[in-house]
């Protein structure tokens, strides 16, 4: 019985995780495989989401900035507003910028957003983090609490899933492939092409906000570690990539494969025997060393799949004109 | 030279220099308002970097150009758009991943399914516009003979297919005046009269101005009156192609000094 009931705990914290990086996956679907904006910097706005949440549902504590005791709902707007905002500065300066460039610009803005939530220590806390963040629900009785928050994070996942779907095969979706495909042609239609840009980029990262809020709760503490890139913006990229790029369940799905993926092989790393032998020569420290070889791992995942499915596991699909069913030609092939 | 009140278009002392290189140096002139006109001149006279100034896609260095009356320098490209200046490229730029039909649907205005939140708040609203672009879209393609090729992604069609589809981007918003950057060029001679036709009935039936650059003096002389010549970044001449042809001047600017 115990046993089983460690099962459904795990599989309860797998959609649950899972649920956040699918949310994560969506906002940069938005901004890669919708707009072609490479955001190399997702960590930094699932951190301010963290964060911010955090600050203002947290009571008064001495180490850090707090005692505003926001209800959830208004505190992870708040913190959405607040990733929105920080995405529009960027964006009026940089969205301009070709995607190679505009992915150096985001790096560079993603870890001086981590020095600043790092040392300004009357906020955050520094290096010791926020811990002891209410999360919803937790008032519940075990194991209600998890269940109901993975309701929530799922039930989210699904409005976010649909709102984009919605917007995808909306005159909006046929905006931001037309700018895609020819930024000129775009603007000789009339289109506004850096609002279209500005819009997915600030959207996108409202929504990692969004992924970092509900990751705080869940996690109920998050420091400047919380937010490694590999951890965060390496596996939303693979996520994205894997599970098909400008389709939105092509996202969903990819974020559920890696984190399983992902999930799974810390588990197994930890099975491992402490020290191994091989053709003679002892190998200390399994199980530590193991757990480097996942970063790898997910690599060979998004190799093997690439491989074998070249623009991702669901690949872009043009939706009908108003729902209505047409026989397309064939795909055009890469021309000058 | 036209009066100021049927010009559709005036250009004033229009200057663009990268460096030292003055690609247009003082060019003065009017569009008249429903006239076919035609800018010519020897490569590097600049026609495209001209053309490129009134499409709001290079900013002049100076110079000054109104458009119906209203100072329209410097605007971006999109906002010209949406006063009625429409542009076509020498070489077609197509959505390539949306069919033919849907570039159409692309290039019309007012559709509030642009803006994303009404997609979510007023999804009725967005159908009724959408139904009408879908409508407008069908005729287009079937004036400009592309019905059969509706659902293909524009990436797949023929030079000579995605050129009238440029012209069709013009069609599916109440354009004043078109700028056509060598409709001509890489058509065979069928298509070309074809695409002529279209140009003399968007005119007559839609009141469309057009200013086209084109090589094809054949095409130059069957369409536009007048013709304004342009060399060395300056205007040589203008008049209708009968007197411009005669014209000393003009032969000397394409042939160079050591014919003449």
């Amino acid at each position: 019985m115990d046993q089983f009931y460690g099962y459904g705990i795990y599989a309860i914290s797998l959609l649950t995780v899972g649920g956040m990086y699918a949310i994560l996956t969506l906002g940069l679907n938005l901004q890669w495989g919708f707009a072609g904006l490479f955001n190399a910097g997702i960590a930094g706005f699932f951190a301010v989401g963290a964060y911010v949440t955090a600050i203002l549902t947290k009571p008064e504590a001495p180490e850090h900035l707090g005692g505003y005791g926001l209800p959830m709902a208004p505190a992870i707007a708040v913190a959405m507003l607040v990733a929105a905002a920080i995405a529009w500065a960027i964006g009026r300066i940089c969205i301009r910028l070709r995607s190679d460039y505009l992915a150096i610009a985001t790096i560079g803005i993603a870890e001086i957003l981590r020095l600043i939530l790092k040392n300004e220590t009357w906020a955050t806390n520094g290096p010791r983090g926020i811990s002891s963040i209410p999360r919803a629900f937790e008032y519940l009785p075990d194991p209600w609490d998890k269940l109901a928050f993975m309701a929530l994070v799922l039930v989210t996942v699904l409005v976010i899933y649909l709102a984009l779907e919605k917007a995808w095969r909306s005159p909006w979706g046929r905006v931001m492939t037309a700018i895609r495909d020819s930024e000129d042609a775009a603007r000789a239609a009339g289109k506004d092409v850096e609002s279209f840009r500005l819009q997915a980029f600030v959207l996108g990262s409202a929504l990692m906000a969004l992924g970092g809020a509900y990751y705080g709760q869940y996690t109920k503490y998050f420091g400047p570690d919380s937010s490694d890139p590999a951890s965060v913006t390496f596996l939303v990229w693979v996520m994205l990539i894997a599970g098909g790029s400008a389709n939105n369940r092509g996202a969903v799905l990819g974020a559920f494969l890696l984190w399983t993926i992902w999930s799974g092989t810390q588990i197994v790393t930890g099975w491992l025997p402490r020290e191994i032998s091989l053709f003679g020569v002892a190998i200390p420290d399994v199980p530590v060393r193991a757990a480097y070889l996942r970063i790898f791992l997910i690599g060979l995942v998004l190799q093997v799949v690439l491989q074998r499915y070249s623009k991702g596991i669901l690949p872009e699909t043009r939706p009908a004109v108003l729902g209505r069913r047409i026989t397309r030609g064939p795909e055009p092939g890469r021309q000058g | 030279m036209a009066t100021d009140a049927d010009a559709a278009l005036t250009v004033e002392g229009l200057k663009k220099h990268y460096g030292g290189v003055r690609a247009v140096d003082g060019v003065t002139f009017s569009i008249r308002k429903g006239s076919i006109t035609g800018l010519i001149g020897p490569n590097g006279a600049g026609k495209t970097t001209t053309f490129n100034m009134i499409a709001g896609a290079e900013a002049p260095t100076a110079g000054r150009i109104s458009f119906m009356g209203r100072d329209i320098t410097g605007l971006p490209t999109h906002q010209l758009f949406h006063l009625g200046i429409v542009r076509t490229f020498q070489l077609p730029k197509e959505f390539a991943k949306l069919t033919a039909l849907e570039n159409l649907m692309a290039a019309a205005p007012d559709q509030p399914g642009e803006d994303i939140l009404m997609n979510w708040l007023a999804p009725s609203r967005v159908r009724a516009r959408e139904e009408e672009v879908l409508a407008r879209a069908e005729e287009t393609l079937k004036f400009l003979g592309l019905a059969h090729v509706r659902d293909v992604p524009a990436g797949n069609l023929s030079g000579g297919q995605k050129k009238l589809l440029e012209l069709g981007r013009t069609m599916m918003t109440d354009a004043k005046l078109v700028l056509l950057d060598e409709p001509g060029a890489g058509v065979n001679p069928t298509l070309m009269n074809r695409i002529a036709e279209m140009i003399r009935t968007l005119n007559r039936d839609r009141g469309y101005t057009f200013c086209i650059i084109e090589h094809d003096m054949d095409l130059i002389a069957s369409l536009c009156d007048p013709v304004i010549v342009l060399a060395e970044g300056r205007v040589l001449t203008q008049g209708s192609m009968a007197e411009v042809s005669r014209d000393a001047r003009v032969i000397d600017a394409y042939f160079g000094g050591e014919l003449a």
